[in-house]
Protein backbone atom coordinates (compact mmCIF):
# COMPACT_ATOMS: atom_id res chain seq x y z
CA UNK A 1 0.00 0.00 0.00
CA UNK A 2 2.69 2.44 1.08
CA UNK A 3 4.86 1.61 -1.88
CA UNK A 4 1.90 2.16 -4.22
CA UNK A 5 1.35 5.62 -2.77
CA UNK A 6 5.05 6.31 -3.16
CA UNK A 7 4.95 5.19 -6.79
CA UNK A 8 2.00 7.45 -7.51
CA UNK A 9 3.71 10.43 -5.89
CA UNK A 10 6.86 9.81 -7.91
CA UNK A 11 4.78 9.53 -11.07
CA UNK A 12 3.01 12.79 -10.22
CA UNK A 13 6.27 14.64 -9.57
CA UNK A 14 7.67 13.25 -12.81
CA UNK A 15 4.70 14.35 -14.91
CA UNK A 16 4.37 17.76 -13.30
CA UNK A 17 8.00 18.84 -13.11
CA UNK A 18 10.53 16.55 -14.79
CA UNK A 19 8.77 15.93 -18.09
CA UNK A 20 6.71 19.10 -17.95
CA UNK A 21 3.94 18.97 -20.52
CA UNK A 22 4.70 22.32 -22.14
CA UNK A 23 8.39 22.83 -21.59
CA UNK A 24 9.66 19.39 -22.46
CA UNK A 25 6.81 17.72 -24.37
CA UNK A 26 5.58 20.78 -26.29
CA UNK A 27 1.92 19.96 -25.79
CA UNK A 28 -0.58 22.76 -25.26
CA UNK A 29 1.68 25.48 -26.66
CA UNK A 30 -1.18 27.53 -28.08
CA UNK A 31 -2.79 28.41 -24.74
CA UNK A 32 0.66 28.57 -23.13
CA UNK A 33 1.71 31.34 -25.49
CA UNK A 34 -1.74 32.81 -26.07
CA UNK A 35 -3.31 33.17 -22.64
CA UNK A 36 -0.24 34.11 -20.63
CA UNK A 37 -0.36 37.89 -20.72
CA UNK A 38 -1.78 38.24 -17.20
CA UNK A 39 -1.30 36.04 -14.14
CA UNK A 40 -5.01 36.14 -13.42
CA UNK A 41 -6.13 34.78 -16.78
CA UNK A 42 -3.27 32.30 -16.77
CA UNK A 43 -4.47 30.97 -13.43
CA UNK A 44 -8.02 30.72 -14.79
CA UNK A 45 -6.83 28.81 -17.83
CA UNK A 46 -4.71 26.56 -15.62
CA UNK A 47 -7.65 25.71 -13.37
CA UNK A 48 -9.85 24.91 -16.33
CA UNK A 49 -7.12 22.70 -17.79
CA UNK A 50 -6.66 20.82 -14.51
CA UNK A 51 -10.41 20.26 -14.34
CA UNK A 52 -10.80 19.03 -17.92
CA UNK A 53 -7.64 16.91 -18.15
CA UNK A 54 -8.33 15.10 -14.88
CA UNK A 55 -11.88 14.34 -16.00
CA UNK A 56 -10.87 13.46 -19.56
CA UNK A 57 -8.12 11.06 -18.52
CA UNK A 58 -10.60 9.26 -16.27
CA UNK A 59 -13.30 9.03 -18.93
CA UNK A 60 -10.91 8.11 -21.74
CA UNK A 61 -9.24 5.50 -19.55
CA UNK A 62 -12.57 3.94 -18.64
CA UNK A 63 -13.74 3.86 -22.26
CA UNK A 64 -10.50 2.27 -23.37
CA UNK A 65 -10.60 -0.35 -20.63
CA UNK A 66 -14.28 -1.27 -20.78
CA UNK A 67 -15.22 -0.63 -24.39
CA UNK A 68 -12.25 -0.71 -26.76
CA UNK A 69 -10.27 -3.55 -25.18
CA UNK A 70 -13.18 -6.04 -24.83
CA UNK A 71 -14.24 -5.34 -28.42
CA UNK A 72 -10.64 -5.57 -29.69
CA UNK A 73 -10.84 -2.22 -31.44
CA UNK A 74 -7.92 -0.52 -29.69
CA UNK A 75 -6.77 0.93 -32.99
CA UNK A 76 -9.78 3.25 -32.94
CA UNK A 77 -8.41 5.00 -29.85
CA UNK A 78 -7.46 8.25 -31.58
CA UNK A 79 -10.89 8.72 -33.14
CA UNK A 80 -12.74 7.74 -30.00
CA UNK A 81 -10.63 9.89 -27.68
CA UNK A 82 -10.90 13.06 -29.72
CA UNK A 83 -14.67 12.73 -29.97
CA UNK A 84 -14.99 11.91 -26.28
CA UNK A 85 -12.91 14.94 -25.35
CA UNK A 86 -14.91 17.29 -27.59
CA UNK A 87 -18.18 15.98 -26.20
CA UNK A 88 -16.87 16.06 -22.64
CA UNK A 89 -15.82 19.70 -22.83
CA UNK A 90 -19.21 20.58 -24.24
CA UNK A 91 -20.94 18.61 -21.51
CA UNK A 92 -18.82 20.11 -18.72
CA UNK A 93 -19.67 23.55 -20.00
CA UNK A 94 -23.41 22.88 -20.03
CA UNK A 95 -23.24 21.27 -16.61
CA UNK A 96 -21.36 24.18 -15.07
CA UNK A 97 -23.67 26.70 -16.70
CA UNK A 98 -26.69 24.96 -15.22
CA UNK A 99 -25.53 23.96 -11.76
CA UNK A 100 -22.42 25.91 -10.81
CA UNK A 101 -22.90 29.44 -12.01
CA UNK A 102 -19.95 30.92 -10.15
CA UNK A 103 -17.48 28.33 -11.39
CA UNK A 104 -18.87 28.73 -14.90
CA UNK A 105 -18.30 32.47 -14.78
CA UNK A 106 -14.72 31.88 -13.71
CA UNK A 107 -13.84 29.16 -16.22
CA UNK A 108 -16.44 29.67 -18.97
CA UNK A 109 -14.25 31.57 -21.43
CA UNK A 110 -11.44 29.06 -21.22
CA UNK A 111 -13.41 25.88 -21.69
CA UNK A 112 -14.02 26.11 -25.45
CA UNK A 113 -10.31 26.78 -25.98
CA UNK A 114 -9.41 23.55 -24.25
CA UNK A 115 -10.85 21.21 -26.86
CA UNK A 116 -8.04 22.21 -29.16
CA UNK A 117 -5.44 21.92 -26.43
CA UNK A 118 -3.43 18.95 -27.61
CA UNK A 119 -2.33 18.26 -24.04
CA UNK A 120 -5.74 16.71 -23.31
CA UNK A 121 -5.50 14.18 -26.12
CA UNK A 122 -1.79 13.80 -25.42
CA UNK A 123 -2.39 12.73 -21.82
CA UNK A 124 -5.14 10.31 -22.79
CA UNK A 125 -2.87 8.67 -25.37
CA UNK A 126 0.15 8.58 -23.05
CA UNK A 127 -1.92 6.84 -20.40
CA UNK A 128 -2.81 4.13 -22.88
CA UNK A 129 0.69 3.85 -24.31
CA UNK A 130 2.29 3.48 -20.91
CA UNK A 131 -0.45 1.02 -19.89
CA UNK A 132 -1.51 2.95 -16.80
CA UNK A 133 -4.62 1.79 -14.97
CA UNK A 134 -7.58 4.11 -14.75
CA UNK A 135 -6.66 5.54 -11.35
CA UNK A 136 -2.97 5.91 -12.20
CA UNK A 137 -4.10 7.59 -15.40
CA UNK A 138 -6.18 10.10 -13.48
CA UNK A 139 -3.23 10.87 -11.20
CA UNK A 140 -0.98 11.27 -14.23
CA UNK A 141 -3.52 13.56 -15.90
CA UNK A 142 -3.94 15.68 -12.80
CA UNK A 143 -0.17 16.02 -12.31
CA UNK A 144 0.39 16.87 -15.97
CA UNK A 145 -2.25 19.59 -15.76
CA UNK A 146 -0.70 20.95 -12.56
CA UNK A 147 2.61 21.12 -14.42
CA UNK A 148 0.90 23.07 -17.19
CA UNK A 149 -0.61 25.47 -14.66
CA UNK A 150 2.71 26.02 -12.90
CA UNK A 151 4.52 26.86 -16.11
CA UNK A 152 1.78 29.09 -17.56
CA UNK A 153 1.56 31.09 -14.31
CA UNK A 154 5.34 31.53 -14.15
CA UNK A 155 5.41 32.67 -17.78
CA UNK A 156 2.55 35.10 -17.17
CA UNK A 157 4.39 36.54 -14.15
CA UNK A 158 7.52 37.08 -16.22
CA UNK A 159 5.54 38.60 -19.08
CA UNK A 160 3.83 41.07 -16.73
CA UNK A 161 7.26 42.31 -15.61
CA UNK A 162 8.61 42.22 -19.14
CA UNK A 163 5.98 44.70 -20.33
CA UNK A 164 8.07 47.49 -18.78
CA UNK A 165 11.29 46.52 -20.48
CA UNK A 166 12.91 47.84 -23.58
CA UNK A 167 13.03 44.93 -26.01
CA UNK A 168 14.73 45.10 -29.43
CA UNK A 169 12.19 45.85 -32.11
CA UNK A 170 12.35 42.57 -33.96
CA UNK A 171 12.14 40.56 -30.74
CA UNK A 172 8.96 42.24 -29.53
CA UNK A 173 5.91 40.03 -29.22
CA UNK A 174 6.28 36.33 -29.82
CA UNK A 175 10.10 35.96 -30.14
CA UNK A 176 10.88 37.27 -26.66
CA UNK A 177 8.15 35.07 -25.19
CA UNK A 178 9.73 32.07 -26.90
CA UNK A 179 13.16 33.00 -25.56
CA UNK A 180 11.62 33.26 -22.09
CA UNK A 181 10.00 29.86 -22.55
CA UNK A 182 13.37 28.46 -23.64
CA UNK A 183 15.06 29.78 -20.50
CA UNK A 184 12.26 28.32 -18.40
CA UNK A 185 12.78 25.01 -20.17
CA UNK A 186 16.46 25.10 -19.20
CA UNK A 187 15.44 25.76 -15.61
CA UNK A 188 13.01 22.84 -15.70
CA UNK A 189 15.79 20.59 -17.05
CA UNK A 190 17.23 20.95 -13.56
CA UNK A 191 14.37 18.88 -12.20
CA UNK A 192 15.58 15.83 -14.08
CA UNK A 193 17.93 15.08 -11.19
CA UNK A 194 14.92 14.86 -8.91
CA UNK A 195 13.91 11.29 -9.65
CA UNK B 1 -5.36 24.72 -68.92
CA UNK B 2 -7.09 26.81 -66.31
CA UNK B 3 -7.17 23.96 -63.82
CA UNK B 4 -3.52 23.22 -64.46
CA UNK B 5 -2.63 26.82 -63.69
CA UNK B 6 -4.57 26.84 -60.47
CA UNK B 7 -3.04 23.50 -59.45
CA UNK B 8 0.43 25.09 -59.62
CA UNK B 9 -0.95 28.17 -57.92
CA UNK B 10 -2.22 25.97 -55.05
CA UNK B 11 1.15 24.23 -54.66
CA UNK B 12 3.03 27.54 -54.71
CA UNK B 13 0.53 29.03 -52.28
CA UNK B 14 1.07 26.24 -49.77
CA UNK B 15 4.84 26.08 -50.03
CA UNK B 16 5.70 29.76 -50.23
CA UNK B 17 2.89 32.30 -50.04
CA UNK B 18 0.95 30.83 -47.14
CA UNK B 19 3.57 28.51 -45.69
CA UNK B 20 1.76 27.03 -42.69
CA UNK B 21 4.73 27.31 -40.36
CA UNK B 22 6.52 30.49 -41.35
CA UNK B 23 3.60 32.60 -42.53
CA UNK B 24 0.47 31.30 -40.86
CA UNK B 25 2.30 29.88 -37.80
CA UNK B 26 -0.09 27.00 -37.38
CA UNK B 27 0.70 23.62 -35.88
CA UNK B 28 3.43 24.72 -33.52
CA UNK B 29 3.37 21.69 -31.21
CA UNK B 30 4.80 19.15 -33.68
CA UNK B 31 7.04 21.85 -35.14
CA UNK B 32 8.89 22.16 -31.87
CA UNK B 33 8.58 18.63 -30.61
CA UNK B 34 9.85 16.45 -33.43
CA UNK B 35 12.46 18.65 -35.07
CA UNK B 36 15.38 17.22 -33.12
CA UNK B 37 16.84 16.08 -36.44
CA UNK B 38 16.22 16.74 -40.11
CA UNK B 39 15.03 13.17 -40.70
CA UNK B 40 12.43 13.35 -37.95
CA UNK B 41 11.22 16.70 -39.23
CA UNK B 42 10.91 15.34 -42.76
CA UNK B 43 9.12 12.19 -41.54
CA UNK B 44 6.63 14.19 -39.54
CA UNK B 45 6.14 16.61 -42.41
CA UNK B 46 5.47 13.85 -44.92
CA UNK B 47 3.08 12.00 -42.59
CA UNK B 48 1.16 15.24 -42.13
CA UNK B 49 1.20 15.79 -45.90
CA UNK B 50 -0.39 12.40 -46.51
CA UNK B 51 -3.11 13.02 -43.95
CA UNK B 52 -3.68 16.56 -45.18
CA UNK B 53 -3.94 15.60 -48.84
CA UNK B 54 -6.24 12.62 -48.26
CA UNK B 55 -8.51 14.39 -45.79
CA UNK B 56 -8.78 17.42 -48.06
CA UNK B 57 -9.66 15.08 -50.92
CA UNK B 58 -12.37 13.23 -49.03
CA UNK B 59 -13.81 16.30 -47.35
CA UNK B 60 -13.99 18.11 -50.65
CA UNK B 61 -15.67 15.10 -52.27
CA UNK B 62 -18.21 14.96 -49.45
CA UNK B 63 -18.69 18.70 -49.11
CA UNK B 64 -22.21 18.65 -50.52
CA UNK B 65 -23.22 15.59 -48.46
CA UNK B 66 -22.07 16.65 -45.00
CA UNK B 67 -24.69 18.83 -43.31
CA UNK B 68 -23.23 22.16 -42.23
CA UNK B 69 -24.32 21.77 -38.65
CA UNK B 70 -22.25 18.67 -37.96
CA UNK B 71 -19.38 19.41 -40.30
CA UNK B 72 -16.67 19.90 -37.68
CA UNK B 73 -17.28 16.55 -35.94
CA UNK B 74 -17.50 14.93 -39.38
CA UNK B 75 -14.18 16.50 -40.42
CA UNK B 76 -12.58 15.33 -37.20
CA UNK B 77 -13.71 11.76 -37.76
CA UNK B 78 -12.36 11.79 -41.32
CA UNK B 79 -9.04 13.27 -40.22
CA UNK B 80 -8.73 10.87 -37.29
CA UNK B 81 -9.35 7.90 -39.60
CA UNK B 82 -6.55 8.94 -41.95
CA UNK B 83 -4.25 9.60 -39.00
CA UNK B 84 -4.94 6.11 -37.67
CA UNK B 85 -4.18 4.60 -41.08
CA UNK B 86 -0.94 6.56 -41.34
CA UNK B 87 0.00 5.48 -37.85
CA UNK B 88 -0.58 1.80 -38.63
CA UNK B 89 1.37 2.06 -41.90
CA UNK B 90 4.31 3.74 -40.19
CA UNK B 91 4.25 1.16 -37.43
CA UNK B 92 4.31 -1.60 -40.00
CA UNK B 93 6.82 -0.30 -42.53
CA UNK B 94 8.94 2.37 -40.82
CA UNK B 95 9.18 1.25 -37.19
CA UNK B 96 12.25 3.42 -36.51
CA UNK B 97 10.46 6.60 -37.52
CA UNK B 98 7.38 5.43 -35.64
CA UNK B 99 9.40 5.12 -32.46
CA UNK B 100 11.10 8.46 -32.97
CA UNK B 101 7.85 10.36 -33.52
CA UNK B 102 5.95 8.44 -30.87
CA UNK B 103 2.88 10.15 -29.50
CA UNK B 104 3.10 13.01 -32.00
CA UNK B 105 1.72 10.80 -34.79
CA UNK B 106 -1.76 10.38 -33.28
CA UNK B 107 -1.56 14.04 -32.29
CA UNK B 108 -1.60 14.99 -35.98
CA UNK B 109 -5.38 14.92 -35.43
CA UNK B 110 -5.27 18.11 -33.39
CA UNK B 111 -2.85 19.86 -35.73
CA UNK B 112 -4.58 23.17 -36.54
CA UNK B 113 -3.33 23.07 -40.14
CA UNK B 114 -5.45 20.09 -41.12
CA UNK B 115 -8.75 21.21 -39.67
CA UNK B 116 -7.94 24.74 -40.76
CA UNK B 117 -7.50 23.73 -44.41
CA UNK B 118 -10.57 21.51 -44.29
CA UNK B 119 -12.66 24.38 -43.04
CA UNK B 120 -11.08 27.20 -45.00
CA UNK B 121 -10.49 25.47 -48.34
CA UNK B 122 -11.59 21.89 -48.89
CA UNK B 123 -15.16 22.39 -47.72
CA UNK B 124 -15.71 25.05 -50.38
CA UNK B 125 -13.63 23.99 -53.38
CA UNK B 126 -13.55 21.21 -56.00
CA UNK B 127 -11.77 17.90 -55.38
CA UNK B 128 -8.61 18.28 -57.51
CA UNK B 129 -7.81 21.75 -56.26
CA UNK B 130 -8.39 20.67 -52.65
CA UNK B 131 -6.06 17.70 -53.11
CA UNK B 132 -3.31 19.96 -54.41
CA UNK B 133 -4.00 22.52 -51.73
CA UNK B 134 -3.40 19.75 -49.19
CA UNK B 135 -0.24 18.59 -50.94
CA UNK B 136 1.06 22.17 -51.21
CA UNK B 137 0.38 22.97 -47.57
CA UNK B 138 1.85 19.65 -46.52
CA UNK B 139 5.03 20.20 -48.54
CA UNK B 140 5.32 23.69 -47.09
CA UNK B 141 5.03 22.21 -43.62
CA UNK B 142 7.57 19.46 -44.44
CA UNK B 143 9.99 22.04 -45.81
CA UNK B 144 9.70 24.15 -42.67
CA UNK B 145 10.12 21.17 -40.34
CA UNK B 146 13.10 19.86 -42.30
CA UNK B 147 14.77 23.29 -42.17
CA UNK B 148 14.23 23.69 -38.43
CA UNK B 149 15.33 20.09 -37.90
CA UNK B 150 18.46 20.64 -40.00
CA UNK B 151 19.41 23.79 -38.07
CA UNK B 152 18.93 22.05 -34.74
CA UNK B 153 20.78 18.93 -35.86
CA UNK B 154 23.64 21.01 -37.30
CA UNK B 155 24.13 23.06 -34.15
CA UNK B 156 23.24 20.34 -31.69
CA UNK B 157 25.05 17.36 -33.20
CA UNK B 158 27.16 18.77 -36.04
CA UNK B 159 25.33 16.62 -38.59
CA UNK B 160 22.64 16.98 -41.22
CA UNK B 161 20.55 13.92 -42.11
CA UNK B 162 22.99 11.94 -39.99
CA UNK B 163 26.00 12.95 -42.12
CA UNK B 164 28.81 14.74 -40.33
CA UNK B 165 29.32 18.20 -41.82
CA UNK B 166 31.03 20.14 -39.06
CA UNK B 167 34.84 19.86 -38.78
CA UNK B 168 36.39 17.33 -36.44
CA UNK B 169 37.05 19.79 -33.63
CA UNK B 170 33.48 21.08 -33.45
CA UNK B 171 31.92 20.69 -30.02
CA UNK B 172 28.15 20.42 -30.49
CA UNK B 173 25.78 22.61 -28.46
CA UNK B 174 23.71 19.68 -27.34
CA UNK B 175 21.15 22.09 -25.91
CA UNK B 176 19.83 22.61 -29.44
CA UNK B 177 18.56 19.08 -29.69
CA UNK B 178 17.07 19.31 -26.22
CA UNK B 179 13.76 21.01 -25.44
CA UNK B 180 15.04 24.57 -24.79
CA UNK B 181 16.79 24.65 -28.17
CA UNK B 182 13.46 24.30 -29.94
CA UNK B 183 12.20 27.46 -28.31
CA UNK B 184 15.39 29.35 -29.14
CA UNK B 185 15.42 28.32 -32.80
CA UNK B 186 11.77 29.23 -33.21
CA UNK B 187 12.36 32.54 -31.38
CA UNK B 188 15.17 33.38 -33.78
CA UNK B 189 13.03 32.45 -36.78
CA UNK B 190 10.07 34.58 -35.69
CA UNK B 191 12.44 37.44 -34.89
CA UNK B 192 13.84 37.27 -38.44
CA UNK B 193 10.29 37.17 -39.75
CA UNK B 194 9.40 40.23 -37.65
CA UNK B 195 12.45 42.01 -39.03
CA UNK B 196 11.34 41.30 -42.60
CA UNK B 197 7.84 42.41 -41.75
CA UNK B 198 9.00 45.68 -40.16
CA UNK B 199 11.31 46.39 -43.09
CA UNK B 200 8.44 45.71 -45.49
CA UNK B 201 6.07 47.97 -43.63
CA UNK B 202 8.58 50.79 -43.75
CA UNK B 203 8.56 50.48 -47.52
CA UNK B 204 4.79 50.68 -47.41
CA UNK B 205 3.99 47.12 -48.41
CA UNK B 206 0.97 45.33 -47.05
CA UNK B 207 2.34 42.78 -44.62
CA UNK B 208 -0.87 42.04 -42.77
CA UNK B 209 -0.88 38.52 -44.11
CA UNK B 210 2.22 37.55 -42.19
CA UNK B 211 1.28 36.85 -38.62
CA UNK B 212 3.73 36.41 -35.84
CA UNK B 213 2.71 33.60 -33.59
CA UNK B 214 -0.56 31.70 -33.46
CA UNK B 215 -0.29 32.42 -29.77
CA UNK B 216 -1.46 36.01 -29.96
CA UNK B 217 -5.09 35.40 -29.32
CA UNK B 218 -6.77 32.15 -30.08
CA UNK B 219 -10.19 33.76 -29.79
CA UNK B 220 -9.64 36.01 -32.76
CA UNK B 221 -7.56 33.54 -34.75
CA UNK B 222 -9.77 32.98 -37.77
CA UNK B 223 -7.37 30.84 -39.70
CA UNK B 224 -7.39 28.04 -37.17
CA UNK B 225 -10.87 26.71 -37.62
CA UNK B 226 -10.07 24.27 -34.87
CA UNK B 227 -10.29 27.07 -32.35
CA UNK B 228 -13.88 27.71 -33.35
CA UNK B 229 -14.95 24.20 -32.73
CA UNK B 230 -17.11 25.16 -29.81
CA UNK B 231 -18.82 27.97 -31.65
CA UNK B 232 -19.72 25.51 -34.33
CA UNK B 233 -20.96 22.76 -32.07
CA UNK B 234 -22.82 25.25 -29.94
CA UNK B 235 -24.12 27.97 -32.19
CA UNK B 236 -24.02 26.05 -35.43
CA UNK B 237 -26.99 27.89 -36.85
CA UNK B 238 -25.51 31.37 -37.11
CA UNK B 239 -22.13 30.20 -38.31
CA UNK B 240 -23.68 27.93 -40.88
CA UNK B 241 -25.52 30.79 -42.50
CA UNK B 242 -22.49 33.03 -42.82
CA UNK B 243 -20.28 30.21 -43.99
CA UNK B 244 -22.47 28.69 -46.66
CA UNK B 245 -22.87 32.19 -48.05
CA UNK B 246 -19.13 32.46 -48.35
CA UNK B 247 -18.88 29.06 -49.93
CA UNK B 248 -21.09 29.98 -52.83
CA UNK B 249 -19.15 33.15 -53.49
CA UNK B 250 -15.90 31.25 -53.67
Amino acid sequence: MLSQVKDLLLLAAGSALVSNVVLSQFLGLCPFLGVSKKVETAAGMGTAVIFVITLASGVAGAIYRFLLVPLHIEYLQTIVFILVIAALVQFVEMFLKRYMKSLYEALGVYLPLITTNCAVLGVALTNVQKEYGIFTGIVNGFATAVGFTISIIILAGIREKMAYHDIPESFQGMPIVLVTAGLMAIAFCGFSGLL
Amino acid sequence: MKTENSVWERLFNGIVKENPTFVLTLGMCPTLAVTTSAVNGLGMGLSTTVVLALSNLLISALRKVIPDKVRIPAFIVIIASFVTMTQLLLQGYLPDLYDALGIYIPLIVVNCIILGRAEAYASKNPVILSLFDGIGMGLGFSLALTCIGAVRELLGAGEIFGIRVMPEGYVPFSIFIMAPGAFFVLAALTAIQNKVKIAGEKKGKDMSKIQSGCGHDCLSCEKAAGCQEKTVLDGGQEKTVSNSGQGEDA
